[in-house]
């Protein structure tokens, strides 16, 4: 793995991002004032349960966030321009071309009426304005390089008639057709066998030094983390709650939340007492509490009778070098 | 792990297996549709109607206007067949003769036109512009919405003859205006069933993907979604065509529709209505064509639905 070039201007740089949900029953605050940044060429990868907004903090990154959602504050820069400021004519220029995203669901990701290689030359028709019959030589290239065989034969299939490891390589080469700086991954293995799993990821792995690309890669999944990711976020109910490089998150876990999470992930092949859990649920994005959004669940909390937990909120502050955590267990009482 | 790059052969032998039993979209439902014997049939019966319409003049004997009075034809008299004994010596008349001395088979076969090309032409611009409105309300929602669909309902309001009937009276009546009129009747069918449609595809992943893409509205919406909302579009619309044949017979009947002396079925019945006692063949044939042609597009589109329908596929 390649480790980020330090000193270089990032390739991504999200600062203070708050995208809130205006919905009947309140404003749900899904991304609550996210800081990431990606250097060029790297895999960041971005952590959390369900429902803690990291697949909503990506969208918001692509400027997708649809009704009722809003981005209500923060900066996106790519490259040092701000997304926030960029028209929506702009922004589609961007996304694809600069900025790409592959999902979760892969068969249902692709139109079921056009044929796999319709798909991929619609990309550089609107991106490289290239015709058509252009666009699906390209198009072979593209499906061989994801790792297609007999590409020619491919380029006439339709989605349905694909696995969903071929439609995930089918997505993979879609979005990488215009060569972006950065791929969004929002759980782009979940939906399939582990045997594929792994084999999507290698791919992913492989592609993006082959292009030099840097890969947002969106997970619950810690494993998949520790194999890929060379920089680590935890998110936490709307907000990063620890940052640092992968192989200092799994040899030394700062933040309980993320300590609870490596402590509940099942060893294949060993059989332990007890398998750790974290106890209680993720807060209601609507009603946070006033303090640590972890605090409730927190057993370090309790431990070492921390009181501020529950009532003033901990920045996201540097604990060792480059690891930054918000904690009260690291940091100063400023009371 | 083993051979990370390429998929399994097994995975290749599969996906090649599955290929093969599966086609596109349209191919599927082309299968499907021979399968059903009542589609099968409307088929059959419509292809009868399009061949009569196009080769009319070669089938037909006399022209759709040729008064025969003075080859020994009198008003009304009956269909005449040599071969089912009728007698040598009088000119042969298939169907008989009309009020105005001309050959009403060739009138029937001419009249196949008028109600071929006016059944499409009407649903071909309601299927426009129906498409159009229930693309744009289904896609952008909220006020837009609101508004062009609650036109819909007013035009759905009238019932489609008397709005039909008005309109006619407004442009006055004829072949042209009385297509239109019942094209603007039935937009808000369309309207309806594409805007439904959308409403439900333009949620699916791939138009979330394709955003992130890069792919614009108007692509999105006529490239990504309008093909994937063709499906009930194609059985409303093939259903609509036997509504507007049944429609433009009934205004032409009604003297607002095709005018004399243009063969068409809905005014050929109404010119003999008053003899069906005296010349029953006069009006028989015409209701009988009509019904042929109604017919057929309700078997076609009923078997239609049935082979695109994808919660009936197996």
């Amino acid at each position: 793995m390649t480790s980020p070039q330090s000193g270089s201007k990032p390739l991504l740089e999200v600062k203070g991002l708050q995208t809130h949900f205006f919905t009947r029953h309140g404003v749900v605050r899904a991304v609550d004032g996210v800081d990431l940044h990606v250097e060029k060429g790297e895999v960041l990868g971005l952590v959390g349960e369900s429902g803690c907004g990291k697949s909503v903090a990506s969208m918001s990154i692509l400027r997708l966030v649809s009704q009722p959602g809003k981005i209500v504050a923060g900066e996106i820069r790519l490259n040092g321009e701000n997304l926030i400021d960029k028209s929506e004519g702009e922004m589609r220029a961007i996304r694809g071309d600069q900025i790409s995203m592959i999902f979760q669901q892969p068969v249902s990701s692709l139109n079921p009426v056009f044929t796999v290689g319709y798909q991929i030359a619609e990309v550089y028709k609107i991106h490289e304005d290239l015709k058509r019959s252009v666009g699906e030589k390209k198009a072979i290239e593209m499906l061989a390089k994801v790792g297609i065989s007999d590409p020619e034969r491919r380029l006439k299939a339709f989605p349905h008639e694909l696995s969903g490891g071929m439609a995930q390589r089918v997505m993979i080469a879609m979005a990488l057709a215009a060569g972006p700086d950065l791929l969004i991954a929002d759980e782009p293995t979940t939906a399939l066998d582990v045997t594929i799993q792994a084999q999507i990821l290698e791919l992913i792995e492989s592609l993006r030094h082959e292009l030099g690309m840097a890969v947002i890669l969106i997970t619950h999944d810690l494993g998949i983390v520790a194999e890929v990711a060379d920089r680590v976020a935890v998110m936490y109910a709307g907000e990063i709650v620890e940052e640092t490089d992968t192989k200092s998150l799994f040899a030394e876990p700062k933040h309980p939340y993320t300590q609870g999470l490596i402590g509940s992930i099942p060893i294949a092949g060993s059989r332990r007492e007890w398998l750790e859990v974290i106890p209680g649920r993720v807060p209601n994005l609507i009603d946070l509490p006033a303090g640590c959004r972890f605090a409730p669940r927190c057993k370090a909390r309790v431990a070492n009778n921390l009181s501020i937990c529950t009532e003033v909120k901990p920045g996201l502050e540097e604990a060792a070098e480059g690891h930054r955590v918000r904690c009260w267990l690291y940091q100063e009482d400023p009371r | 792990m083993v051979d990370i790059g390429h998929p399994s052969e097994f995975e290749a032998e599969l996906s090649a297996g599955i290929e093969q039993a599966a086609g596109g979209l349209w191919r599927d439902a082309f299968k499907e549709l021979r399968r059903k014997k009542s589609a099968v049939a409307g088929a059959f019966m419509l292809a009868i109607l399009l061949t009569i319409a196009i080769f009319a003049p070669l089938i037909a004997p006399f022209g759709p206007n040729e008064v025969l009075f003075d080859q020994g034809a009198s008003p009304r008299d009956s269909p005449c067949v040599h071969l089912l004994g009728c007698d040598e010596e009088l000119p042969q008349h298939i169907l008989g003769i009309d009020g105005n001395g001309r050959d009403f088979f060739s009138r029937m076969l001419y009249g196949s036109r008028i109600s071929l090309i006016a059944g499409f032409a009407a649903v071909s611009f309601a299927v426009v512009a129906g498409t159009l409105i229930g693309l744009v309300a289904g896609f952008f929602g909220g006020r837009t919405d609101n508004i062009l669909m609650r036109l819909m309902d007013v035009l759905l309001a009238f019932p489609a003859l008397l709005l039909a009937i008005t309109v006619v009276t407004v442009l006055g009546p004829g072949l042209i205006n009385a297509i239109l009129a019942i094209s603007v009747v039935t937009i808000p069918a369309y309207a309806r069933v594409v805007r439904s449609s959308v409403l439900s595809v333009r949620e699916q992943d791939f138009v979330s993907a394709d955003r992130a893409l890069g792919v614009g509205n108007v692509r999105l919406l006529f490239n990504r979604i309008l093909p994937n909302s063709l499906t009930p579009l194609v059985v409303q619309a093939t259903l609509g065509v036997a509504t507007a044949v049944l429609e433009i017979a009934a205004l032409s009947f009604l003297g607002l529709g095709v005018q004399p002396p243009t063969a068409e079925w809905g005014s050929m019945l109404a010119a003999e209505r008053n003899n069906v006692f005296t010349a029953p063949h006069l009006v028989f044939f015409p209701g009988l064509a009509i019904m042929w042609n109604v017919l057929a597009f309700n078997l076609l589109g009923d078997g239609l639905r049935d082979a695109l329908d994808p919660r009936l596929n197996r």
